[in-house]
């Protein structure tokens, strides 16, 4: 296969990563990483780099559309941030102690886990008009538009909420994905978020919280121009794509979308890694 | 007073848009140059991503990626827009300090700086090397 032909298909499969990552807002890594590997046999090395790299491009165009429709809450997402970078410069510290199987096995497990959860609970359009001490002392509380008009909503369990993120960075650091699933898990069933609300700000906080760990995975090597420039080329059209269907969609077909693709792509990698394929 | 947070929440977050839709088009564009220069140049032969050796030492730092740049290496423009990737949601923490500093919510200012903080220690690794 030449570096073109590579390159177009590798561009194709990044666009569709995009805009499903877009539409349940998990970014668009745990695709990226699974494809890169599985599919075209790349070294899950190189797969981290071009994902972390990618993620920043989802993250940061489906955003810029969300921040003005005003769902996400940037109080909420600035203040976990500083849970998500420590992770994240933590994660990519380890990462380079980190053999391949493992890591494919880790990432499997990860996505798992993520899809049993996103299951699990569903609390859709919550409404609750106090949260606890901390929240109000944040100016975490706060409201969002729906169909049926604002709707206000209140942070649960801040604390909890805060160590889910800091869990979440660290995976992000380790893998080179945004771990945009655990950070809903944080929003949606720590905290008590609205489902909306939750994908939306863990979307806005992706970005950053992969951009702490990219510094030093360029540094180290991990980030190859020639294979990253199809992946985010492709991820930023497919994310731009997303956010525009997002708004209109239901959340309860996009829960059942993210955990059967997810759940699929875990199976294969832990697979792999356990036989030493990847 | 309520109602004069929320407009000042509101004009926040449409900057914040706006500087990351920005800057999202102007590394996607500079990727997309070099994308383009980099496969006429080296479209037809045979990549080897299969086993990791890590980028040669001119890909990794900020300023090495600049003298690639300015001796036009389609790899080093690609390389520059990446990193301008990497800088669209750094600037949107630089912007949110400054915001909330307007907005005279300092203890968002605080917790804006602190992230700025953790992600500059990450940054300092690629700007020194």
């Amino acid at each position: 296969m030449t570096v073109l032909l590579f390159s177009l298909i590798v561009l194709a499969g990044s666009f569709l990563a995009g805009l499903v990552g877009a539409l349940t807002g998990l970014g668009g890594g745990v695709i990226i990483i699974p494809m890169l590997t599985l599919l075209f046999g790349v070294d899950i090395h190189y797969a981290i780099g071009a994902s972390l790299i990618s993620v920043i491009a989802t993250s940061s165009g489906a955003a810029a559309a969300y921040v003005k429709e005003g769902i996400s809450n940037i109080r909420i997402g600035m203040f976990l941030e500083i849970a998500t970078t420590l992770g994240a410069v933590g994660g990519a510290m380890i990462a380079v102690y980190a053999p391949t199987d493992t890591i494919a096995v880790i990432f499997g497990f990860v996505l798992v886990f993520s899809a049993v959860i996103s299951l699990k609970k569903k609390n859709e359009n919550l409404v609750q008009y106090s949260g606890g001490k901390l929240s109000q002392i944040l100016k975490l509380n706060s409201s969002y538009p729906t169909e049926h008009g604002e709707i206000s909503y209140a942070a649960h369990n801040v604390p909890g909420g805060f160590i889910m993120m800091a869990i979440a960075g660290l995976i992000s650091g380790l893998l080179g994905i945004g771990s945009g699933a655990l950070k809903v898990i944080a929003m949606d069933h720590f905290m008590k978020l609205p489902f909306k609300v939750s994908t939306t700000t863990s979307n806005f906080m992706i970005g950053v919280t992969a951009a702490a760990s990219a510094g030093i995975y360029m540094q180290r090597g991990y980030i190859n121009p020639g294979l990253s420039m199809p992946v985010v080329l492709g991820v930023i059209t497919g994310a731009f794509l997303g956010s525009k269907i997002l708004v209109k969609s239901k959340t309860k077909w996009l829960r059942v979308l993210f955990a059967c693709i997810i759940t699929f792509l875990a199976v294969q990698m832990i697979y792999n890694g356990l036989t030493g394929k990847i | 007073m309520k109602n004069e947070r929320k407009i000042s929440d509101v004009d926040i977050e449409s900057v914040m848009g706006r500087l990351l839709i920005t800057g999202v088009i102007i590394s996607g564009a500079l990727i997309l140059f070099g994308g383009v220069y980099y496969l006429l140049e080296k479209g037809l032969s045979i990549p080897h991503y299969k086993t990791f050796v890590g980028e040669p030492s001119h890909l990794r730092s900020v300023k090495q990626i600049f003298k690639g740049v300015i001796h036009f290496d389609s790899l080093s423009i690609i390389q520059l827009g990446l990193l301008l990737l990497i800088a669209t949601p750094i600037s949107r923490v630089i912007f949110s300090v400054i915001g909330f500093f307007f907005e005279k919510d300092y203890l968002y200012v605080v917790i804006s700086f602190i992230v700025l903080i953790i992600i500059a220690y990450s940054i300092f690794s690629v700007a020194t090397g």
